[in-house]
């Protein structure tokens, strides 16, 4: 029972990082309709900046705010550039764009960074544990990923519902025309949405950095559970983001575990762990298959 | 338009022309690798023509053909591997190296998973249908990624190329290279002729107007299903040939960056052009490999063209090279 | 501009390029597909490093005098890219010596294929079981050792310490496999837990979960690279590094991972069939000589790149650099006349190491640096299992 709350917090901890790229990616979709494939990139730059802060000044903090910085401004950048000439393109342009955005960053962070992923250190402050229940210690840096990204999640949801910025928001993404007429400069406002959703991005990779290793491509893994996520909670909706981050996250991380024990009742170990991480794995899209079967347009309306 | 429709000609019997005397001219300049690359280069471009098809006709954005395309290719690695080990595959029967058989169940084996994911994606359009297409090729990757037996993550070495009616011509890099652009030709003739049919015209019909299809009783579904099918199923046959080819079979031929890269190919190359995806795949193999010349970090390049050709070179290099604007 | 024209450009500048690279064939062309990205990058570099100190001892670009080209292609650890940059070294730069598997997943898809075509492969890393037994084959040579060795030795350090409950990790490839079969070679302990994961894995959360459950009384790993760095500083911020000792084979604490996780490694005993103090006149030069070249203590990849420079230039020497009869070559191969800087060194029928095997410990260095300290020797001339299978 323990063994299985520290497995479950696991993967509430792997739920919060993809909540972190969801929402940007979900609220990016849901106001500009724009499918992007980059946002994994965006994650990646996160990480490579954060890491290399790290490594200078030997400050987590001053790594989350150049992670952060750098992701959202990279990220204002391609909007002001080339995402927005795609606003109004099919999706088939905006999926091609981005995925030479993909190729060009991959190579990008190869040519600054190197060919080997950079380790990242725990933060010395964040480098013990706490017995959460008796007999189960977890590490302190796992529950901070945790905290900080429910913070961060119920920050934007108050953002969204409560603000004057977030009534405009949810105004442009139904009604472009006539937030215009109401004085609001839409072009600048979409930009800043962009950047939002890229320093979300930049936050979940300077937070994951130490639990993975920084490299070329680890934004891809991540973006493609992130489609995942927002797909089972319906694009555009903040609310299915969260269902979906908590439900992939959990169903992923429990899988990895109990699967291969499933498997080894009949068959030996290497090719149990291979079957039941890959069975943990492709349960993930037979989620989402089946309810895109029942529900075409995912569990959550759009700006629920 | 005449002119225009000379220039088209012109310029498909070129690139037919030009791949056909490429063997001999490669071989007289002792540079034995170009076949090899080129035979590649037919292999992409051939499930690239299939691509065109549902995505260029029927606007039906897959972004999980490589799915098709690695189905085929474990088909004939699969029943080749338990033909070599001895060992049954399936109900006592022990595989087959028999091209004239493990190619049409490529095919099929294809096209059966093209209608499952068909019968499911195509209830949706748009965004949605991008990304189950997707999903459904990341759960094929997984699935064969849980088959250790047939290698895995690591994909499963072939120890030879299929046998033809029993005899091994496909042992030889210049038959092989001649049977896959054979099938290129093949299909893309075969494409034509379907997309200038009542068939092709009622798919196009649907990309402008769906609703005005249904008006006049047509049930695009139907339709849509059934190219989305045939797609899958010539996918299959490429990835049968691209097997052959390598002599080995890998989770990365269903990867999802190769079908980004399939999609690259058609709109490099020109979308609902059919010969464009050629002009595309060749361009793409040519670009690395000249590029590689020069840096590993190849990739640098092609982001920045590929996003620049999608915003400003809608037509493809078939459009510029042909002055016509599709797409 | 002509439409036509244009068209017939394109065309043009893509058969160009047929031409447009010619090559003088005056070397002996050596092709080394190795592993240089991905968290396992490093082995690839120390690999293809030691292998260019031997050429550079010789003044540059000869080995055994003999002049030599080397051509050194990244695998990105992946099976099907190692295929692909083999047969374009054999297509199309006619390489006749190749060399640099590092893992053996590439291994496996490189090997048989290029020893069919009558290139010479002498493997400076993966060892895969199959190609040591029955797929062996006359034109594979491993120069390093078989995949399970250094791990059997291991389960024999601690089968002989008297470890009863051992908890086994490996990645989920031919060479992980082949260390939990190697392990359990002399080992007759209890094994409470084994856990297969994924290669290029980052977050062992749940491995590590796992591992506390069966509470063992020591922990034998083998991850290499990247994902033995995250594994020990992951497995150390969880706290249990005291409580379940962790032990490997050289792989999982070479010198490169050790200050990557610091602290964590202090302590550690691993097997290795070579160490930079391994006292002999070869190691003490090459020691002294890399550390002057690249400012850092040579790893064990770095010493088995060397010893595979330094063994094709004996081979190449002995046949003039005359590749011709590669039956000849083959021949001044297996002899294995050079001084390795292991010591005693020779191949079995099989073309794979016949050597000793040392268990290290990590210390602190004179520098204040974590570093290896032989302790003991737990094996002498050792023969992998295999042997018996292959028809050589």
């Amino acid at each position: 029972m323990l063994f299985f709350i520290e497995q479950l917090l696991n993967g509430f901890q792997l739920g919060v990082t993809l909540l972190l790229m969801a929402s940007g990616l979900t609220l990016i979709f849901g106001i500009m309709h724009l499918i992007n494939l980059a946002h994994g990139s965006l994650f990646m730059i996160g990480a490579f900046v954060g890491a290399t802060v790290m490594a200078y000044t030997g400050s987590f903090l001053l790594a989350l705010a150049g992670g952060v910085a750098a992701s959202g401004l990279v990220g204002m950048a391609l909007e002001y550039t080339v995402l927005r000439r795609l606003y109004y393109r099919e999706h088939l342009d905006q999926v091609l764009a981005t995925f030479g955005m993909i190729l060009f960053f991959n190579e990008l962070v190869q040519i600054v960074w190197g060919r080997r992923p950079l380790g990242v250190d725990t933060p010395s402050w964040l480098s013990f544990t706490v017995e959460i229940l008796p007999g189960v210690a977890y590490p302190a840096h796992r529950l901070a990923v945790i905290a900080v990204g429910l913070l961060v999640i119920v920050g934007l949801f108050f953002l969204i519902m409560r603000t004057r910025v977030g009534m405009w928001i949810r105004a442009g993404a139904s009604i472009r025309e006539m937030i215009g007429a109401l004085g609001v400069n839409i072009n600048l406002l979409y930009t800043l949405v962009f950047g939002l959703g890229a320093c979300l991005a930049g936050l979940a990779g300077v937070m994951a950095s130490p639990l993975m290793s920084v490299q070329a491509g680890m934004g891809e893994n991540i973006l493609i559970l992130t489609f995942v996520v927002i797909v089972i909670g319906g694009i555009g909706s903040l609310r299915g983001a969260v269902v979906g981050a908590v439900l992939v996250g959990v169903a992923d991380t429990l899988g990895r575990v109990y699967f291969p024990a499933l498997f080894r009742l009949w068959a030996d170990p290497a090719t149990a762990d291979a079957a039941g991480a890959s069975l943990a794995s492709m349960t993930i899209y037979l989620v989402m298959a089946v309810v895109l079967a029942v529900r075409p347009q995912g569990l959550f309306r759009a700006h629920a | 338009m005449p002119e225009t429709n000379k220039r088209a000609t012109f310029l498909t019997l070129g690139v037919l022309a030009f791949l056909a005397i490429l063997p001999p001219v490669a071989l007289a300049l002792d540079r034995p690798y170009m076949v090899t690359l080129a035979n590649r280069m037919l292999v992409y471009a051939l499930a690239a023509v299939a691509l065109d098809l549902v995505m260029g006709y029927g606007r039906m954005v897959s972004f999980g053909h490589a799915a098709f395309l690695g189905l085929g290719a474990y088909t004939v690695g699969i029943l080749h591997h338990h033909d070599v080990m001895m060992t049954p595959f399936l109900f006592g029967w022990a595989g087959s190296n028999e091209a004239l058989l493990a190619w049409p169940l490529a095919m099929l084996v294809a096209a059966g998973y093209a209608l499952l994911v068909g019968a499911i994606s195509l209830r949706t359009g748009g965004v949605y249908f991008i990304m189950i297409t997707l999903a459904f090729a990341q759960m094929v990757f997984f699935f064969f990624v849980s088959l250790i037996a047939y290698g895995g993550r690591d994909g499963l070495v072939m120890f030879s190329r299929n046998s033809v009616a029993g005899t091994d011509i496909l042992g030889s890099r210049v038959v092989l290279y001649y049977v896959c652009l054979g099938c290129l030709v093949a299909v893309l003739a075969f494409l034509v002729m379907v997309v200038r049919s009542r068939f092709g015209r009622i798919i196009e019909g649907c990309r402008q107007n769906e609703q005005r299809m249904r008006a006049l009783g047509y049930k695009p579904f139907v339709y849509k299903l059934t190219a989305f099918v045939l797609s899958g199923a010539l996918a299959g046959l490429a990835g049968a040939l691209l097997a052959n080819h390598s002599e080995f079979v890998s989770p990365d031929f269903l990867s999802w960056e190769s079908s980004g890269l399939l999609m690259v190919m058609v709109l490099l190359g020109g979308l609902s052009t059919l010969v464009g995806p050629i002009y595309g795949a060749l361009t793409l193999f040519a670009l690395e490999e000249v590029l590689v010349a020069y840096t590993p970090h190849w990739q640098l390049v092609l982001g920045p063209v590929l996003i620049l050709a999608v915003l400003f070179f809608k037509g493809g290099l078939y459009g510029w090279m042909t002055g016509k604007r599709t797409g | 501009m002509n439409r036509l024209t244009r068209s017939l450009g394109t065309m043009a500048v893509t058969l160009g390029l047929g031409v447009a690279t010619a090559t003088a064939a005056e070397p002996v062309k050596i092709g080394m597909v190795t592993t240089l990205s991905t968290g396992g990058g490093y082995l690839g570099e120390e690999v293809r490093d030691g292998f260019r100190l031997a050429m550079q001892q010789e003044g540059g670009d000869t080995l055994g005098g003999v002049p030599v080209e080397l051509i050194v292609e990244d695998d990105g650890r992946n099976p099907g890219q190692g295929r692909q940059i083999a047969q374009r070294m054999m297509q199309s730069e006619g390489v006749q010596i190749m060399t640099g598997s590092i893992f053996s997943n590439v291994a496996m898809a490189v090997i048989p294929q290029v020893v069919r075509e009558g290139v010479v492969f002498i493997s400076p890393n993966a060892g895969p079981s199959q190609l040591a037994g029955a797929q062996c084959h006359e034109n594979y040579f491993n120069a390093a050792w078989q995949n399970n060795d250094l791990h059997s030795a291991m389960g024999k350090y601690l089968e002989d310490e008297g470890y009863d409950n051992v908890y086994l990790l490996a990645p989920n490839y031919p060479a992980g496999r082949d260390a939990l079969t190697g392990f359990k070679r002399y080992y007759e302990g209890n094994i409470v837990g084994e856990t297969y994961t994924q290669l290029g894995q980052s977050d062992f959360a749940a491995e590590i979960s796992s591992v506390r459950e069966a509470d063992p009384d020591a922990v034998f790993f083998f991850l290499p690279g990247g994902d033995g760095v995250n594994f020990v500083r992951q497995f150390d911020d969880a706290e249990l590094t005291d409580r379940f000792p962790l032990f490997g084979a050289a792989f999982s604490f070479d010198n490169t991972l050790v200050q990557a996780v610091g602290d964590a490694a202090r302590g550690a005993f691993n097997t290795s069939q070579w160490s930079a103090d391994l006292d002999n006149e070869a190691n003490r030069q090459f020691v002294a000589a890399y550390e002057e070249e690249y400012g850092s203590k040579p790893t064990l990849y770095a010493h088995q790149g060397y010893d595979t420079a330094r063994l094709i230039g004996s081979a190449l020497r002995a046949v003039d650099g005359d590749l011709s009869d590669m039956e000849a070559f083959r021949e001044a191969l297996r002899a294995a006349d050079f001084d390795s800087t292991r010591g005693d060194f020779r191949f079995n029928t099989n073309q794979h190491p016949i050597q000793d095997i040392y268990v290290r410990e990590v210390v602190e260095g004179d520098d204040g640096k974590l570093t290896n300290r032989l302790v003991a020797k737990v094996i002498e001339d050792h023969e992998d299992a295999f042997v018996g299978e292959c028809h050589l």
